[in-house]
């Protein structure tokens, strides 16, 4: 399978001269089998790209969303095949006690957050609630799981025959523990990661910034280096970079901490358009 | 072993953190963790004893009324939480594993997480003092 990263930042857009490298755009990443099937992980501000990156004679998308909160949401309505008549749009993500995932959704979809409504899309929308076992979409086999973030959160692994990847853009497995990473048992997270080919991970805060954020649903570069040797992954994308972060900053971090942890696995720096073949 | 539901290792974090007892079970009523204000009353260590099945914990600690008739295992307020998914509370007699014999009361709830999913039980005690 290959993915492609369309959007990379955390928590809100960040265009600018400072984050053309590791780029401005919200999380949304695209995965294509072997066999032509696609998946898209997250509808961040980056899905608009991807939706025009999209052959127009496409019939069905699935939509993997880990959460509702904006920056995983936003770019849902500017993603062009929503806009086409016929097009099957099956839309993932996690269940909450209260509201459905539509009208949860559709509190960003309609006035006066957004001028359109989700009925008025020509796309023939379904919707899947989470976690639900594995779910089979084309020759993807998906797994969800809840994870430590803020309101009912789900991380993906996303697995064929021959290679595994694991998305967990917003995660704080560290909330609460006296000591990181502690053992697999207790570590939030863990089953989906392990052994994954490819790790996609929050690696939002320097861990200076982490102090000052507990319990903000993040992880220090630090944290998702640990959380990737404890889930013995082959390697780990570094992901959901903080809004107030430049590139030449990032850069600093990762070379920081990557010198000082020597990761045994390789670790990417999770740039937008990148792209990444995930084999075995 | 496999990862803990993320409610339960939540939980557990909770409990890491409080202090007064905590005991937390699985949907099988096998204890997963008990913290430190819990090992004082419960009279052992949970690094050393680690987990332990149901039926070894419900009957370890001779639970018993005041006048010292034993108290079934289904009776105790952390397995009707368990078995019966609503909040139990009780105030009985239990002997800790370092044979002190000690009045408590507790309350007892399920953790019931997103989507209906039934991860387990967890007890807050205290102990009356004489
Ligand atoms: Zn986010």
């Amino acid at each position: 399978m290959k993915a492609t990263l369309w959007g990379t930042r955390g928590s809100l857009a960040s265009p600018g001269p400072d984050t053309v490298r590791y780029g401005g755009n919200t999380s949304c990443v695209s995965i294509h089998g072997e066999e032509g099937s696609l998946l898209i992980l997250d509808a961040g501000t980056g899905m608009r790209c991807l939706g025009q990156d999209l052959p127009k004679d496409l019939l069905r998308v699935d939509i993997l969303l880990t959460q509702l909160h904006m920056d995983h949401i936003q770019g849902l309505p500017f993603f062009a095949p929503l806009r086409r008549t016929g097009v099957e749009v099956h839309l993932y993500g996690p269940a909450s006690t209260m509201l459905s995932l539509r009208s949860r959704l559709m509190r960003y979809l309609s006035p006066p957050l957004f001028p359109v409504s989700i009925r008025e899309l020509p796309g023939k929308l379904h919707f899947h609630e989470l976690p639900s076992g594995t779910v089979q979409i084309g020759e993807f086999s998906v797994k969800a799981q809840l994870i430590i973030h803020p309101n009912p959160t789900v991380g993906y692994r996303v697995e064929t025959e021959h290679a595994s990847l694991t998305y967990i853009p917003d995660h704080e497995p560290a909330l609460g523990s006296f000591s990181f990473p502690r053992s697999k048992e207790w570590t939030s997270g863990f089953d989906l990661a392990a052994g994954s080919d490819v790790l996609i991970h929050d690696s939002q805060y320097t861990a200076e910034e982490y102090k000052d954020r507990v319990g903000f649903g993040h992880s220090s570069l630090e944290q998702a280096l640990g959380f990737a040797r404890l889930a013995e992954v082959k390697q780990l994308i570094t992901f959901h970079h903080d809004p107030g972060h430049s590139d030449d900053m990032i850069d600093r971090m990762m070379a920081e901490t990557i010198g000082e942890l020597r990761p045994g696995y390789q670790v990417t720096p999770g740039m937008e358009g990148l792209e990444i073949v995930v084999e075995d | 072993m496999s990862q803990q539901e993320i409610e339960v290792i939540l939980s557990r974090h909770l409990a890491e953190h409080l202090a007064m007892p905590i005991f937390i079970v699985d949907p099988q009523g096998n204890m997963l963790y008990y913290n430190e204000p819990a090992e004082e009353i419960l009279g052992m260590r949970y690094q050393d004893t680690g987990s332990m099945p149901a039926s070894e914990w419900s009957t370890a600690f001779q639970p018993s009324e005041q006048d010292g008739t034993p108290i079934r295992p289904e009776e105790l307020p952390l397995m009707l939480a368990m078995m019966k998914r609503h909040p139990a509370h009780r105030r009985f007699w239990i002997r800790g594993l370092d044979d002190a014999q000690r009045q408590i009361e507790l309350t007892a709830f399920p953790l019931i997480g997103q989507a209906d999913r039934f991860v387990g039980a967890m007890a807050i005690f205290w102990e009356i003092p004489e």
